[in-house]
């Protein structure tokens, strides 16, 4: 180490084995603030999560915590280093997974680890107890002569924990570990970080999961690239004690009940959890005026303990209003049928492996149904199977009555569809977008031109008309994604992943317009990683290792998944809970 | 803790994770060892300039000996396909079409012409929408009429001698095959589509894919990155070398004249321009797409047309010659054409190879400023 | 039907938007092709002119001075060097400081005073065979003139044969290139262009999109199809034009015509691309793909040298390649007028190459949706 390391260190008077302290850090890229005055400190052996809503700077930290940026004003100490100094030792000290893990998708599992031993100066000798602790630890052990490409989401993800912590760093620095990941991989992630914290280390783990940021021991909330939050989750948790409440009891459609909690001043905030309502009052909001508005729906109010969700969208100043324009805009839909989708032994194999297995269900006209499972599970294949993109090896997929691998053009305008991603031309502006959009759903010009002015009404699209996809926050992608989607008003939605890595409030938006549709009758099929959103389905399929192994409502199958430890399990446990079921039953 | 500015470990393991993932990748062995080949044969058997079987027509509108004599001299040249006639309507719409190259009319009364000494004696029409080829219809056909006329005086015994008479001494390429000096010249562009084009696109891929990100925040230093991502390039080109010279002494039967020791040392010289131009493209551009054009534009074309490979340098417009000193190709296409038909030339070796490394040193100076330990620079 | 249209409409221009909508993919596409027309109209030539010629004159005597003379005198020659020695003629030829060497005896003015032939030893360098070849062809023009003023009893050469050439009488290189190149950059344009824009939405997901919407396999092959064509045939005729225009290429033949055949070739090129692009998943392959297809395409059509000097296997692949028949069709109508049933012989091939790719791509994508 140089002398002046030493000294910084000495100066900061911190272990050796020191965190991360920020001092007043901006961060500008040309005109642009990404981040202004944030000052905190990061201490070994805790697990710091790093959180806030998509652009609000986060990964430009969490580089600049790495040495890989500068910061244009202040100062950032990374395990006592002075990352604006490039002294070298700086990586000795630390472990760094950035959002795609870092992996060599052609190298083995094994040959990526060798190399990042190398790249870390790990004697040979030292080799191979570290490999088989790391791989004893990342589970890897069976996989080692597989090609990083082929393993699953939640395996690169370990391996690209494996490979940061390959010098055994004093600060590990996550970027966004948890994006599409299944829930019982980011239990095994929890777990390898909770130890790996308890030994001592600092991490940082940044996301925009607030499930997972209520797991940390403290948080960074950034905003708009100031920081608003600095302290343990319960502690901002905690300010919303006696606002949070259940609505119980709603026999039928809590959908509207929401939509029309969310209008009332009082009510900050809402989302669907299974049967139940949950709302947030308004700060300084007596539990009366809510006890009113639910005697007047014929429901029951019943306080529950604040999450740190509740807690951030109130800190952000409290979610959209339960109103979606596009949905009572729409004609309701008129239909012959009950079911809307339905499969029958669905089979799909590619050479010797089975994607998805004797899959059989049916959804009915007007029903939110999610499709959920691990990576690999074959939820994709059986997603794509009904949407006609692949041909089922045997069985049968049929979307209002038709097979749409056979359908004609015209019965293909009952689907939309909004792909992971959010897949938009990128060389299209946006209003280009929503034109080919509209045409190739063989809109006439007339309606055409009212659907992409109703369009940008709604999801206020007006000042980015000439901007291209790419340029929009993720936020913005999304509902540009949902517009294309919606022009040619279809009778039946599929969203595949359509929230993944968004924020918690445009995810509200985004859920307050399904519930419109829905209310119109449109039936949406929906797979999601993300178990607050199973809570807004009316019933969930849950497929493991290509079988659809539970079927039910959010609440029965989280009943189903009750122990006597945990009598009231999250949607997140229920799922992990019947997988590891299935596992000892298998 | 001192730190060495290279570790051979950490080096070894770059190197080695750069020769695995060229291994295991289609597009890249195709780049590397398939379109070479597929050059070399193009080369070897598709692009030929040599004048032989040129197709022509003979318009015998006389029916005199002597006229009879002249179309056979024609039918006898090697230089020749002949397709005899009898009026010029006919051959002409195959020259229009481009079936005949061009034809040459013996008159009806070349025979009195040739008797009294009349000019011209006979006419040469060529297809001037194909420059090169017409010029040489032009050359071969005076050349067939003025040896049959020499021919007939030396037989009557009223010889007259010329009194300047040419010599030529073909050197290094006896027979004048195009073949010959184009595989040696092939071997530039190989070259450059590995050491610009692949190494442009390898580094592009890592900023692409997220892993430099992560290969930056360990401790190994750019210098090392650098140098574990150009010595696989380098190696793999002069691997490249030496497979295109086999494939040419053994396959296509060119000789190599010059020795093994200058092919590699010239080669190793003209590698670093390549490398440098890739890695400065890729320090330009971070995604394989704009590299991929970038490289074509600015590294293959350029290695193609202005370097003396297919078109003489000394033809081109002054602006043209003066762009063409900057391109690396420039310098090591002749040397390569030198060591296989000629031999080792070090008085023009040397030169070119102070050229190419100084054109290679540009290159990294250039790139050295752009890549830096950083992502913000 | 009507809605097929509107379907078909929205299609076309999102592709169109595509490559034409951002500034600098319209420069990427509009800026290189005529950039590498400007530079390769002058950058490629086989005409040899400029060149460096050695001359050892040991003779040192009347004629040779006069032949040393009237070769630096002539428009092809950019200088006569002097050369003392073997063992310089050698350096000089090997290090291609000359192309050419002449090596004149020390008895040579003496023997033609003396009415013999004197003889002039030329080094022509082997290397640089093609213009090493002409330059000779060139000094002999010179030295026949030389004969006949020394000799004007010998029959004067220079008027025993009448030369004319057709179509380009100065055999000016450009009339050559220009017509050709326009052909063959269309081509690369058009390759990519179409290329690109399928494996672009199969990276993007763009293309499962496309698969659930109603649009049917025929129109979105149609839909990729139409704009290329438009897209190709546009550059190529304004490169016509530039040709015509800007480098001053005489023009003979039926404009419309050519652009009809413009097309034609086009709509083949696109159905390559097509099948390019049925195998490439990612655009990174789209472009290595037209690089590897393209570039041996170029090489066989005839562009650089001509086909018949190709093996009879590589001759008949030629005709598979719808360059080869295009440049025939391109430089008949530039400088040949080209009759109508030339042009025919040569667009049959061209439309057959696009039948069969066009079929092609239509079952490949039908494929994807079973």
């Amino acid at each position: 180490m140089s002398d002046a390391a030493i000294e910084s260190r000495a100066k900061e008077g911190i272990a050796a084995t020191g965190g991360v302290i920020l001092d007043a850090v901006g961060k500008r890229f040309g005109t642009v603030d990404v981040l202004r005055g944030v000052s905190a400190r990061i201490e070994p052996g805790r697990l710091t999560g790093l959180v806030g809503p998509d652009g609000a700077g986060k990964t430009t930290l969490i580089r600049m915590m790495a040495g890989l940026m500068v910061p244009t004003e202040g100062r950032i100490t990374t395990a006592g280093f002075d990352v604006a100094a490039e002294d070298p030792g700086l990586s000795d000290h630390i472990g760094y997974m950035p959002q795609r893990f870092g992996l060599y998708e052609d190298l083995t599992v094994q040959e990526n680890l060798a190399l990042y031993a190398s790249l870390r100066n790990i004697p040979a000798g030292d080799r191979r107890t570290l490999f088989d602790r790391l791989l004893d630890f990342t589970r890897l052990g069976p996989f080692t002569g597989r090609l990083a490409g082929n393993l699953s989401g939640g395996m690169k993800q370990k391996l690209g924990l494996a490979c940061a912590l390959m010098g055994t760093p004093d600060v590990l620095l996550l970027d966004e570990p948890g994006v599409g990941v299944d829930p019982v991989s980011r239990q095994d992630l929890w777990a390898m970080v909770q130890a790996l914290t308890d030994d001592g280390m600092a991490v940082v783990w940044s996301t925009a999961y607030l499930d997972e940021a209520e797991r940390c021991d403290t948080v960074l909330l950034l905003s708009e690239g100031e920081l608003i939050f600095d302290g343990p989750p319960d502690d901002l948790t905690n300010r919303l004690s006696g606002r949070t409440y259940h609505l119980r009891g709603v026999t039928e459609n809590r959908r509207g009940l929401l939509t029309r909690a969310l209008d009332l001043p009082t009510v900050a905030d809402g989302t669907i959890q299974g049967h139940a309502v949950r709302l947030v009052g308004r700060d300084g909001v007596s539990a009366d005026a809510l006890e009113d508005f639910a005697s007047a729906e014929g429901a029951d109010l019943a306080a529950v303990p604040p999450r740190f969700e509740d807690a951030f969208v109130d800190l952000l100043g409290g979610g959209p209003g339960g109103r979606s324009v596009l949905a009572e805009r729409m004609e309701p839909v008129e239909s012959v049928s009950d079911v809307s989708v339905s499969c029958n032994d669905l089979t799909k194999r590619f050479g010797s492996f089975t994607a998805t297995d004797t899959v059989s269900f049916d959804v009915r006209r007007g029903e939110v149904f999610g499709l959920l499972g691990p990576n690999g599970a074959g939820k994709s294949t059986t997603f794509k199977m009904l949407c006609g993109l692949l041909k089922p090896t045997s069985g049968r997929a049929t979307v209002t009555g038709l097979d749409l691998r056979r359908a004609t053009s015209a019965a293909k305008t009952q689907l939309g569809y909004m792909a992971q991603k959010f897949s938009l031309y990128g060389l299209l502006n946006v209003r280009q977008n929503l034109d080919f959009f509209a045409g190739i759903y063989g809109l006439p010009g007339s309606v055409r031109h009212d659907r992409i002015e109703e369009m940008v009404e709604t999801f206020q699209l007006g000042p980015f008309l000439d901007a291209a996809p790419g340029d929009l926050s993720l936020g913005y992608k999304q509902r540009l994604a949902l517009a294309c989607s919606l022009m040619h008003r279809p009778p039946v939605l599929f969203l595949d992943e359509p929230t993944s890595g968004v924020d918690p409030i445009t995810r509200r938006e985004f859920w307050t317009h399904i519930n419109g549709l829905v209310g119109k009758g449109v039936t949406v099929l929906v797979t999601t990683h993300f178990m607050d959103e199973a809570e807004y389905c009316d019933r969930v399929a849950l497929m493991y290792k290509a079988r659809l192994i539970a079927l039910d409502t959010p609440d029965a199958l989280k009943r189903q998944a009750a122990t006597e430890e945990k009598p009231d399990p999250t949607m997140e446990e229920a799922f992990i809970r019947l997988i590891e079921q299935e596992d000892a039953n298998g | 803790m001192a730190r060495t500015a290279l570790s051979p470990r950490r080096l070894a393991a770059l190197v080695r994770k750069e020769t695995v993932q060229v291994l295991r990748d289609p597009s890249a062995m195709m780049i590397a060892f398939v379109l070479p080949v597929v050059l070399l044969f193009l080369f070897a058997y598709a692009v030929s300039l040599d004048i032989r079987n040129i197709p022509v027509g003979v318009v015998l509108e006389s029916d005199g000996a002597a006229a009879h004599d002249l179309a056979a001299s024609f039918s006898g040249s090697r230089y020749f396909t002949v397709t005899p006639a009898r009026e010029r309507d006919s051959v002409s719409a195959a020259v229009v079409s481009g079936k005949l190259h061009g034809f040459i009319v013996i008159p009806q009364d070349f025979e009195r012409r040739l008797e009294l000494g009349e000019t011209p004696l006979v006419q040469i029409v060529t297809d001037g929408s194909r420059p090169n080829t017409a010029n040489f219809v032009q050359q071969y056909a005076q050349g067939v009429v003025l040896t049959w006329l020499q021919t007939r005086l030396a037989a009557k015994g009223i010889s007259a001698p010329s009194a300047v008479e040419l010599v030529p001494r073909f050197w290094f390429n006896a027979e004048l095959e195009t073949r010959r000096a184009l595989i040696p010249g092939a071997i530039a562009i190989v070259m450059t589509i590995i050491g610009t084009l692949l190494t442009a696109l390898v580094i592009a891929r890592e900023w692409e894919r997220g892993t430099m990100e992560a290969i930056l925040s360990t401790p190994v230093g750019s210098v090392e990155i650098l140098i574990g991502k150009l010595l696989p390039y380098f190696l793999l080109g002069l691997i490249a070398t030496g497979v295109c010279t086999i494939l040419a002494t053994q396959l296509f039967g060119i000789p190599l004249r010059g020795s093994w020791a200058a092919l590699f040392a010239m080669s190793a010289a003209f590698l670093v321009p390549a490398l440098g131009q890739g890695l400065l493209i890729s320090a330009w551009a971070r995604n394989q797409f704009v590299a991929a054009q970038l490289a074509l534009l600015s590294a293959f074309l350029p290695a193609l047309l202005l370097s003396g490979f297919l078109f003489e340098i000394d033809s081109m417009p002054v602006a043209i010659r003066l762009v063409s000193h900057v391109v690396a190709a420039r310098y090591f296409v002749p040397v390569l054409q030198t060591v296989f038909l000629s031999g080792d030339v070090w008085s023009m070796f040397l030169p070119n190879m102070l050229a190419m490394l100084a054109i290679g040193t540009a290159f990294f100076l250039l790139a050295r400023s752009r890549t830096k330990k950083r992502l913000d620079l | 039907m009507r809605q097929m249209l509107t379907r078909l409409r929205a299609q076309i221009v999102k592709e169109l938007l595509s490559v034409l909508r951002d500034p600098r993919s319209r420069f990427i596409l509009l800026g290189p092709p005529f950039i590498q027309l400007t530079v390769f109209a002058f950058a490629m030539t086989l005409e040899v002119t400029n060149i460096r010629i050695g001359v050892y004159d040991m003779d040192n005597g009347r004629w040779s001075h006069e032949l040393v003379q009237r070769v630096a005198a002539a428009d092809f020659v950019r200088e006569a060097v002097p050369v003392h020695g073997n063992a310089e003629m050698t350096d000089m030829v090997s290090r291609k400081e000359v192309l050419v060497g002449l090596v004149i005896a020390d008895d040579f003015s003496s023997t033609v005073s003396a009415g013999g032939t004197g003889t002039v030893q030329v080094i022509v360098d082997g290397r640089s065979a093609n213009a090493g070849q002409i330059a000779y062809g060139y000094l002999n023009r010179i030295v026949a003139g030389l004969n006949a003023d020394l000799k004007p009893t010998a029959l004067p050469p220079s008027d025993t044969v009448a030369v004319r050439h057709w179509f380009n009488p100065n055999l000016i290189y450009r009339w050559y290139v220009l017509p050709g190149l326009a052909g063959v950059l269309t081509m690369f344009i058009t390759l990519l262009i179409t290329a690109l824009s399928i494996s672009r939405e199969r990276e993007l997901g763009t293309f499962d999109q496309l698969m659930v919407s109603p649009a049917t396999p025929l129109e979105i092959i149609a839909a990729k199809t139409i704009p290329s064509v438009l897209l190709g045939s546009i550059l190529g005729t304004m490169m016509v034009l530039a040709g015509r225009f800007v480098f001053g290429v005489p023009f003979t033949g039926s404009f419309p015509l050519l652009i009809a055949c413009l097309s034609l070739f086009t709509l083949s090129v696109v159905g390559i691309g097509l099948a390019i692009s049925s195998l490439c998943a990612t655009q990174q392959q789209a472009i290595l793909g037209t690089f590897a297809v393209g570039v041996p395409m170029v090489l066989m059509s005839g562009f650089a040298t001509p086909v018949e000097n190709m093996p009879d296997v590589l001759q008949w692949m030629a005709q598979a390649i719808p360059l080869t028949h295009f440049m025939t069709i391109v430089e008949g109508s530039f400088t040949k007028a080209l009759p109508l049933s030339d042009v025919l012989a040569s667009a049959w091939p061209m439309a057959v190459i696009a039948l069969v790719t066009l079929t092609g791509s239509i079952v490949f994508v039908r494929a994807r949706l079973e």
